[in-house]
């Protein structure tokens, strides 16, 4: 099978975020890491390949950094990278990444495109179904487990509070792909030195432009959230806190 | 023909999903801010039922939007439906809640119909004749106004929680049902689902539970859990966690609190190492008591907590465990 992995890069989870002069994005001067749910998206293409053969072909959009993202994945084993590498795609709604990626791709023939369910900085968790709807494919969102067969695929979607529903689809599709639905592997020192001699294909904004329109949504402001609830900060050394949270547990919440 | 807003409730498996109450409360207060009517629909085989409950409410008209094709629910029957209805109705806004189902099947949706969706919204502004919708970003870091850049129907999807249910008006006499019956073509359904099910019977049933000792990332390692095992045992309350930490396979899938765990309200909720990433918090903001202990001051857990501590959960929860001991013993 061939896939293709559509990642992204986000701040790391602990970055401290400043916001920009103009209070619609952050700062970029933040560290990265790859978006979670696109590294379980990433490990569950490499195992597809390692049981059915194929290629995992992974693409991401963003500035020269973003680059990493790619590079760590061919590391663990993916065979080659598209860049779609300008940082004007950092701004870009859901619908306009997917007709980057689509446009981007559009020479190749994979049988599965897999993303993460969403992404830890927008957290839109659409560019996945945009993407299938743009290239006339069925998708499942929110996918635990997939099984190749006959006539396509079985997956497992994750629906709420525990409930679970397996979708027979053909192929090719369009999944997104949940987070834990495997176990990452790591990169090995053999795969990161063979990662730097493995195809990396740059595109860029010009490449795609045509395909693009300008957003249909637009941040007018970003800002740190207003807070709804009061909240008490205790502070002290380690003792003296322990102290002081027992005793609101015994006076205010009274479960002691 | 007048603007309107129309709100699409929730079904499944031949149950209106609690959550529909939400966004027919948020369509009624949109309404009043806007002066634009408002309508909702049920989308389903046999839903007229659902249809009639809805018209209890506050709104000008309800419609059942109807196809055998569209039992059992697939992203593309719900699509195509909601395109030809909505293209017929043309409503300048579209409502739903930010269900799995609908995170399913919107971005399709939207996509087919040329427009956009901002999805997962906790409110919403009205800005001068512009309508702003407010959602969390970077994990909930961040808040962002988001506006539409294109002609209507706008399409919005609001978070669990972002509406009081209970808020939603009754009418003062029920409004018309109206059934609208679509044709799904052959060949547009190519997702064959299978029925719904539960994948164990769950051993730990944590909404029952008073007191829950809930652990994140913070926790680092998995022999680490022991500590918080321990406090939950002195508070003689529950373990729960956050998802990354049953992914890595630390605690059972039946312990998870959030979205795609279990829903929380307990007395008290002590939150160690957790940063409050919104599907975390979905499941628990319901909790009376909200103590968080976490290394990041900028956690989004600190928005909503009543006592915080920005600390290493490793040295305070040791003598956290002595106190509340002593305190029990004294007792």
């Amino acid at each position: 099978m061939k896939i293709l992995v559509c990642m992204k890069q986000v701040p790391q989870k602990d970055a401290p975020l400043k916001l920009n002069e103009s209070g619609t994005w952050i700062r970029e001067d933040v560290s990265y890491e790859v978006n979670e749910p696109d590294a379980y998206a990433l490990e569950e293409a490499l195992r597809q390949k390692e049981k059915h053969g194929g290629e995992v072909v992974v693409i991401t959009s963003g500035p020269a950094r973003s680059q990493q993202v790619l590079r760590e994945a061919l590391a663990k084993g993916a065979d080659r990278a598209i860049h779609l590498e300008d940082n004007a795609f950092v701004g870009l709604d859901a619908l306009n990444t997917a007709r980057a990626f689509a446009a981007a791709v559009k020479e190749e023939q994979f049988d599965l495109i897999f993303t993460g369910l969403q992404s830890d900085d927008y957290g839109y968790a659409q560019t996945g179904v945009v993407l299938a709807e743009l290239l006339g494919w069925p998708h499942a969102t929110i996918i635990m487990h997939i099984e190749k067969n006959d006539a396509g695929i079985r997956v497992k979607r994750e629906l709420e509070a525990g409930f679970f529903q397996f979708v027979d689809m053909p192929l090719p599709a369009v999944l997104t792909i949940q987070s834990g639905i495997n176990k990452l592997r790591y990169a090995t020192l053999i795969g990161i030195k063979q990662a730097k001699n493995k195809p990396l294909r740059k595109v860029a904004m010009a490449d795609v432009q045509s395909a693009l329109s300008t957003n249909l949504q637009k941040i007018e402001r970003l800002y740190v959230p207003q807070k709804t609830k009061q909240t008490q900060f205790l502070e002290g050394p380690a003792a003296e806190i322990a102290k002081k949270l027992v005793d609101k547990l015994r006076n205010e919440v009274r479960v002691l | 023909m007048a603007d309107s807003i129309l709100v699409v409730v929730e079904q499944r498996e031949g149950k209106l999903n609690r959550v529909s109450w939400e966004t027919v409360a948020a369509g009624q207060a949109i309404a009043v801010d806007t002066g634009w009517t408002l309508e909702a629909a049920v989308v389903g085989r046999g839903v007229a039922g659902f249809a009639g409950e809805i018209a209890a409410k506050k709104a000008s008209k309800v419609y059942a939007v109807e196809s055998p094709k569209l039992e059992p629910y697939t992203p593309e029957a719900f699509s195509a439906a909601l395109k030809q209805f909505i293209e017929s109705k043309q409503p300048k806004l579209v409502l739903m809640p930010h269900t799995y189902q609908v995170r399913d099947f919107v971005p399709k949706l939207a996509t087919a119909m040329g427009r956009t969706a901002i999805s997962d919204c906790i409110g919403y502004k009205k800005d001068g004749s512009n309508l702003l919708f407010t959602r969390q970003m970077f994990q909930g870091k961040l808040t962002a106004d988001v506006s539409f850049a294109c002609d209507a129907p706008w399409f919005v999807t609001f978070q669990n929680g972002a509406f009081r249910g209970d808020k939603a008006e009754a009418g003062a006499s029920a409004a018309p049902v109206e059934t609208v019956n679509v044709n799904i073509a052959d060949g547009v359904i190519r997702n064959k689902p299978q029925d719904v099910f539960k994948e164990a019977k769950q051993a730990v049933d944590l909404t029952q539970a008073e007191i829950i000792v809930s652990v994140g990332r913070g926790i680092k390692e998995q022999k680490n859990i022991e500590l918080a095992k321990q406090l939950a045992e002195a508070l003689g309350g529950e373990l729960a966690a956050s998802r990354p930490i049953c992914d890595s396979g630390w605690l059972p899938m039946d312990r998870q609190i959030g979205s795609s765990g279990q829903t929380v309200a307990p007395k008290l909720y002590l939150a160690l190492g957790i940063s409050g990433a919104i599907q975390h918090i979905v499941g628990m903001k319901g909790a009376r008591t909200i103590i968080a202990i976490n290394k990041d001051s900028e956690a989004p857990i600190f928005e909503i907590a009543d006592f915080a501590v920005v600390g290493n959960l490793f040295d305070i929860v040791p003598p956290l465990i002595e106190e509340v001991k002593k305190a029990k013993a004294g007792s």
